[in-house]
């Protein structure tokens, strides 16, 4: 934090005379929020990899003591072996950790942060202190959700998506305090989400730069906006549901219990309709920063700019209609099954036209392959697998022999891993010399990115294997079944790599920690980008622009005829430009 | 080691094994032909000094064509998928004569009940046994399905069948058996610790056996 300091006293935007504490604890600058953000859920990425290596040790090697296991209590861990209800807890908790507290603030809480008000031109979003308590209530989440794993009777048992009964009863699920804490922390969570989203929605409708039309704003802005709403209108469901459980839990209703006529399906409807929402929540940002990523790595302007926009819009759409396909053997009435196998299917429609766009914008470039763009390459290769593993398990009688197998473990990492993160990585490469002020380490970018690439297909594809194989999910000990006896070497060798690929992420931690303050010194534009917060130094001071600039096209202008350089930023006046006509009204 | 579906043994492998080529086949071309273009396209058009990239913003009939044939695929693989699972999970797709045994799943154990000499479930000559599943092969099965606790979820993966067992609903499922032989029975839904070990042997045998074997397991259920 310290280069940051040092270099924001440097700038001088505003005046700026606020104490350490208004400065980088209860900020409302968007920037040091999207920071905040960036190193908390960092964080809790590393808590939700610790956890999965743990998982992928029992698996790998079944009932052998873990290697530093010895510091778990008897409870989880005797001497090192991981006991049946550990296992469930370590399930519970790593998609828990990674959904709630690591992808989704990443995308949302860090980029929706830091990049909106930078790339439409505006001093800060438009309700600061509920951006910072946004953030707030985030960090208390994660940290009831974080103490939980320290109660006597160990976190929620129930795995991520929490259904019901045995989510709702102890004397199901074995757990209490966890099971009750877990609900608790999703509720500030959502409740994050919803103060997050109300703001981004607000800010890009109002705040735009003169010039700065609906129409040039990228697509990273874009997708964020269309998440943003998504989040507003998901984030009350999950919250309601949730409160629901949590009284069942402490207070004896029954929503979801039959026991007592309780609903147990609504739980599932009520989770899904919010679920299948977030898991557009999940990738739709990622989708809007790799398109920015590759339009300037391809030094082209992205295809189908307008397509692009409405595959967004279309994708958020049918995502409201879509969420009984994670339904189809539940005992749902099988004709509602039919209903959401189409919408599901149709939805690889706007996907397919996203990635034939970014294959179009490829196409014929002049591609540079900087850190930033080997990861947007990545994902929409590793995207792609995703989605098409998704076709089989839309139709519904191939979902009868593969849901809750390893397959749908596989479709779901090559999403949120192979898509998300690799987006992630791509986009905290790209922005942190905005944020920071220096540049992450080129060469050890590389490193990372290839040995990211290898190993994570090692770990993942082959979950395709056993999943085909009939491999349950959330299985403490597969062996148990004589038919996947003969699937341990490939689980061992899944193990091995999940290790490596572990591993491999140190490299980008360490990188990113020693770039803080050892990085080379960023120039203003180091990407030769074309977005408005090119035109502020590196770091962008507070509060921004003394005065927005004026924007005068699209965001995507690489390799234009009009100048020599290969890129023309949105604020750059040619002479032939016109000042936008807004300009006076939109500044403020 | 296995490196496809499980071996089929019963009347859905064929259509659900189908589809499930049909499938892999054309994300297979899809796959190939993406991920083919984006290495070419990073060989071809590396960024080499004194090169500029081409200039343009899209074109509209090829996004009209990789619009259409992905929007046609989905709706006709939509159609076929629908057909087939009108005949497996349809609400007419029992047939009649089917052969009715009672699931009980609980944490964490299966307790089947079978239906007596009468061939009928909810009779004075019914009995229980747990964790053992016969059935007599190429006769339909119904399979009554009731849970006393969470939601567990029926799994026989040869048979290409599943069906979450849900707390406070009677869920009917059916299967036909096509290979006698032993098979296994497992959980698919997290119901608690116990999971991974709630399993139960699936026993497939000829009519002649399987009533050999009801007389005799009756006899000992009743002592």
């Amino acid at each position: 934090m310290t280069s940051v300091a040092a270099t924001a006293h440097g700038a001088h935007a505003h005046h700026d005379d606020r104490s350490f504490v208004r400065k980088y604890i209860f900020s409302t600058d968007h920037k040091i929020i999207g920071i905040q953000f960036l190193f908390v859920s960092l964080f809790f990425l590393l808590v939700g990899g610790l956890l999965a290596m743990q998982m992928r040790w029992q698996l790998g090697f079944p009932g052998k003591p873990m290697p530093g296991g010895g510091i778990l209590p008897e409870t989880m861990a005797p001497g090192g072996v991981i006991l049946p209800e550990y296992y469930i807890q370590l399930v519970t908790m790593h998609g828990t950790f990674m959904i709630f507290f690591a992808i989704m603030p990443l995308l949302v809480g860090v980029f929706a942060n830091f990049l909106i008000p930078l790339k439409i031109g505006t001093h800060d979003m438009a309700f600061p202190r509920i951006n910072m308590w946004s953030f707030w209530t985030f960090f208390i989440g994660g940290l009831v959700m974080l103490s939980s794993l320290f109660v006597p009777d160990g976190a929620a048992r129930a795995g991520w998506t929490m259904y019901a009964p045995l989510s709702a009863r102890h004397d199901y699920s074995g757990a209490s305090i966890g099971q009750e804490l877990w609900s608790v922390s999703i509720i500030f969570v959502g409740l994050s989400s919803i103060l997050g989203s109300l703001n981004y929605i607000t800010t890009i409708i109002n705040n735009r730069a003169p010039g700065m039309t609906w129409f040039r704003m990228p697509l990273s802005v874009w997708s964020l906006f269309i998440t943003a709403i998504l989040g507003l209108l998901a984030l009350p469901v999950l919250s309601g549901a949730v409160i629901m459980l949590l009284f069942d839990q402490i207070i004896g209703t029954h929503f979801f219990d039959p026991g007592a006529g309780g609903q147990a399906l609504l739980w599932q409807h009520l989770f899904w309709f919010f679920g299948h929402p977030e898991v557009y929540i999940l990738i739709l940002p990622a989708m809007g920063m790799v398109s920015d990523i590759i339009s300037n790595g391809s030094r082209k302007p992205i295809f189908g700019y307008h397509s692009m926009v409405f595959a967004i819009v279309a994708i958020a759409f049918l995502g409201w209609i879509v969420w009984g396909h994670h339904m189809f053997v539940s005992g749902m009435n099988p004709t509602l099954g039919s209903s959401f196998m189409v919408s599901t299917l149709v939805i690889a429609v706007p996907s397919a036209v996203k990635t034939f766009n970014w294959m179009g914008t490829m196409w014929r470039g002049n591609l540079r392959f900087h850190v930033p763009m080997l990861h947007a390459v990545a994902f929409v290769a590793m995207f792609v697998i995703g989605g098409l593993s998704g076709i089989f398990m839309a139709a519904t009688p191939v979902d009868m022999q593969i849901h809750d197998t390893y397959f749908i473990v596989a479709h779901l990492h090559y999403v949120l891993f192979g898509g998300s993160l690799f987006a992630l990585f791509g986009a905290i490469t790209y922005w942190y010399p905005k944020m920071f002020g220096r540049l992450m380490n080129e060469g050890w970018g590389k490193v990372h990115f290839w040995l990211t690439f290898i190993f994570y297909n090692c770990v993942f594809f082959p979950m395709h294997i056993t999943g085909m194989a009939g491999e349950m999910r959330r299985l403490y000990d597969p062996n148990q079944y004589t038919f996947l006896q003969p699937l341990q070497p490939i689980r061992v060798f899944i193990s091995i790599s999940a290790f490596l690929l572990f591993a491999t992420q140190l490299i980008f931690f360490v990188n990113f920690w020693w770039s803080l303050w050892k990085g080379k010194k960023a120039p203003q534009n180091p990407w030769e980008d074309n977005g408005l917060e090119w035109s502020l130094p590196s770091p962008a001071p507070h509060g921004n622009w003394e005065r927005v600039p004026n924007v005068y096209r699209g965001p995507y202008e690489f390799s234009s005829p009009q100048v020599a350089e290969d890129y023309l930023p949105q604020y750059k006046k040619l002479p032939t430009d016109r000042e936008p006509a807004a300009a006076s009204a939109a500044t403020h | 080691m296995h490196w496809w579906l499980p071996p089929k043994a019963s009347t859905f492998t064929g259509p659900i094994d189908g589809l499930f080529l049909a499938i892999l086949i054309i994300t297979g071309i899809a796959f190939v032909l993406v991920e083919v273009g984006l290495i070419w396209f990073v060989v071809k058009y590396r960024a080499r000094p004194g090169r500029k990239a081409f200039y343009t913003h899209g074109n509209t009939r090829a996004e009209v064509i990789w619009t259409t044939i992905p929007a046609v695929t989905m709706v006709a693989l939509g159609l076929i998928s629908n057909h087939y699972w009108v005949q497996i999970k349809g609400r007419n797709s029992i047939p009649p004569n089917a052969y009715p045994i009672g699931v009980h799943a609980k944490q964490f154990e299966w307790q089947v009940t079978y239906p007596g000499a009468d061939g009928k479930l909810g009779t004075a000559d019914d009995f229980t046994v747990r964790n053992q599943l016969h059935v007599p092969v190429g006769r339909p099965i119904l399979v009554q399905l009731s849970s006393e606790d969470v939601i567990h979820s029926f799994y026989v993966p040869q048979f290409r069948v599943r069906q979450d067992v849900v707390p406070g609903m009677d869920i009917k499922a059916w299967f036909q058996a096509t290979v006698p032989g032993t098979y296994e029975l497992g959980c698919s839904q997290l119901c608690g610790l116990g999971h991974y070990r709630m399993r139960a042997q699936v026993f497939v045998q000829t009519q002649e056996d399987y009533d050999a074997w009801m007389k005799q397991a009756a006899q000992e259920a009743s002592q």
